[in-house]
């Protein structure tokens, strides 16, 4: 309980923080600096971190059991579970990271009757799912206030994404979703007790802070309002270099541009770069063409080899003396 | 710096780098100024205090929630009459009191609500009158 309660007191000085700076009037370092500088630091890091995990060398194929590989025209090749060319493994990334497969193997494990018993687990994979989805969902809805005109795909996200319209403002089913979504995450590392046992401050961090950006969000929309024109002036001015410091469109304008900034500036430092590193997944992007071609590693040293050639020329004459036969007189 | 897969892993990045900053490519660095709003509708000229329901800073805070609140009083308890902060008394209705001074809802309503991509549904059931005609 000790990492749970580190996150929900980091998250709580987290949500006092743009209180105390709006109450200071710095307006200017809320709405543009930390803006900016949280951005820069996203990009710049996702970068970084990319490139880091690009200098380790990926000399094998690393083949998983969970397909029959290509093999003898007579046994069944499974391409998507173990590709050996270039579409397989674009099926099986694609599963991968638009579908979860690999959570979808999950499994769970329970003591029955003083007997081990194991089976499919698949809530993990579909919250997991659900979560990912519908932030995607999220994102892509609030580049409403970035671009203007607004593109037409960003209105047709949102009408489709509150189609039920139910209430005024309509309520988008991805705020519901995602609500539903991330506190069943973060419910199950509470309440499973071996989920907790390996539980660190930095596994609810980002569950918590997303729920409270996701809350401050969804009370500004369906209960205390915002002007909507400030917000759209603040972003479209951060997205065309000419920032315009605004004052006073809320404290929970100010929480979630702050808990925003904060989730970029987490993001490249944490494990949220499994957004990056999904694709680099060894066992999932590699072909399995072991048997196909030879990879070579390459921090192999250089072998001196002493071939037969070389060993028949050294001792020729020694050889013809003992009546041994040779290959070259 | 070594890279290996060199190539894939640029073209991963510039891939990257291409949607994380769609928001600044897309409107071409232009800065967009905030709409601007016509209140010289002929029926709005003819008052002689130019006074909406309540003061304007409140309804530009507050429009959509006495909306919501009419629309309660008005579908679901029949109360059909609003006493304003000031004491007057207005009739609840969007078609007749609303748009019966703002009734340039392209210049007024929609020049805001399409800016910030807020389409609630009150043109769902609601006429518009300059359409009608």
């Amino acid at each position: 309980m000790k990492n749970l309660g580190i996150s929900i007191i980091a998250v709580v000085i987290l949500l006092m923080l743009p209180i105390g700076a709006a109450a200071a009037e710095w307006y200017s370092l809320l709405t543009v600096a930390l803006p900016y500088g949280a951005l820069t630091v996203f990009l710049l890091g996702f970068i970084y971190r990319v490139l880091l995990w690009a200098q380790s060398p990926v000399p094998f194929r690393i083949t998983t059991t969970c397909g029959q590989e290509k093999s003898l025209p007579w046994i069944r090749t499974n391409s998507l579970e173990s590709p050996s060319g270039l579409f397989g493994v674009i099926g099986r990334m694609a599963l991968e990271i638009l579908l979860f497969r690999s959570l979808f193997r999950n499994t769970g494990a329970e003591i029955l009757e003083k007997r081990p018993v194991y089976g499919s687990a698949k809530w993990l994979w579909l919250f997991g799912l659900l979560l990912h989805w519908s932030l995607l969902f999220i994102l892509l809805r609030h580049l409403r206030f970035f671009v203007e005109p607004i593109a037409p795909f960003i209105n047709a996200l949102s009408a489709f994404d509150g189609l039920f319209e139910t209430g005024v403002p309509t309520l988008y089913l991805s705020d519901l979703v995602f609500l539903t979504a991330a506190t069943a995450l973060f419910l199950r590392r509470v309440v499973l007790v071996r989920v907790r046992y390996f539980s660190l401050p930095q596994d609810y961090f980002p569950l918590l802070l997303l729920l409270c950006t996701a809350g401050s969000g969804i009370l500004m929309r369906h209960f205390t309002k915002v002007n909507l024109i400030k917000v759209k002036e603040l972003a479209t001015g951060w997205v065309s270099f000419s920032p315009v410091i605004q004052e006073g469109i809320g404290p929970l304008f100010s929480i979630h541009l702050f808990l925003v900034c904060t989730l970029l500036v987490w993001f490249p430092l944490s494990k949220l770069m499994h957004m990056g590193g999904i694709f680099l997944s060894p066992t999932r992007n590699l072909a399995n063409d072991n048997r196909m071609r030879r990879h070579l590693n390459p921090w192999d040293a250089p072998v001196r080899v002493h071939t037969y050639e070389e060993y028949e020329d050294e001792f020729r004459d020694k050889m013809k003396t003992a009546g041994l036969p040779v290959e070259r007189e | 710096m070594k890279l290996y897969n060199g190539g894939k892993i640029i073209a991963g990045i510039v891939v990257f780098l291409i949607a994380a900053t769609f928001p600044f490519w897309y409107g071409r660095g232009k800065a967009v100024r905030p709409p601007d709003l016509k209140l010289d509708t002929p029926v709005i000229q003819q008052l002689k205090e130019k006074l909406c329901v309540e003061p304007a800073p409140y309804m530009r805070a507050n429009h959509m929630k006495l909306l919501t609140v009419w629309r309660d009083a008005a579908v679901r308890e029949g109360n059909r009459s609003y006493t304003a902060i000031n004491g007057r008394v207005y009739t609840i209705s969007l078609t007749s009191t609303c748009l019966e001074c703002h009734s340039n809802k392209k210049q007024f309503c929609d020049r805001c609500h399409n800016y910030a991509g807020a389409k609630p549904a009150c043109w769902n059931c609601h006429i518009i009158p300059e359409e009608v005609r």
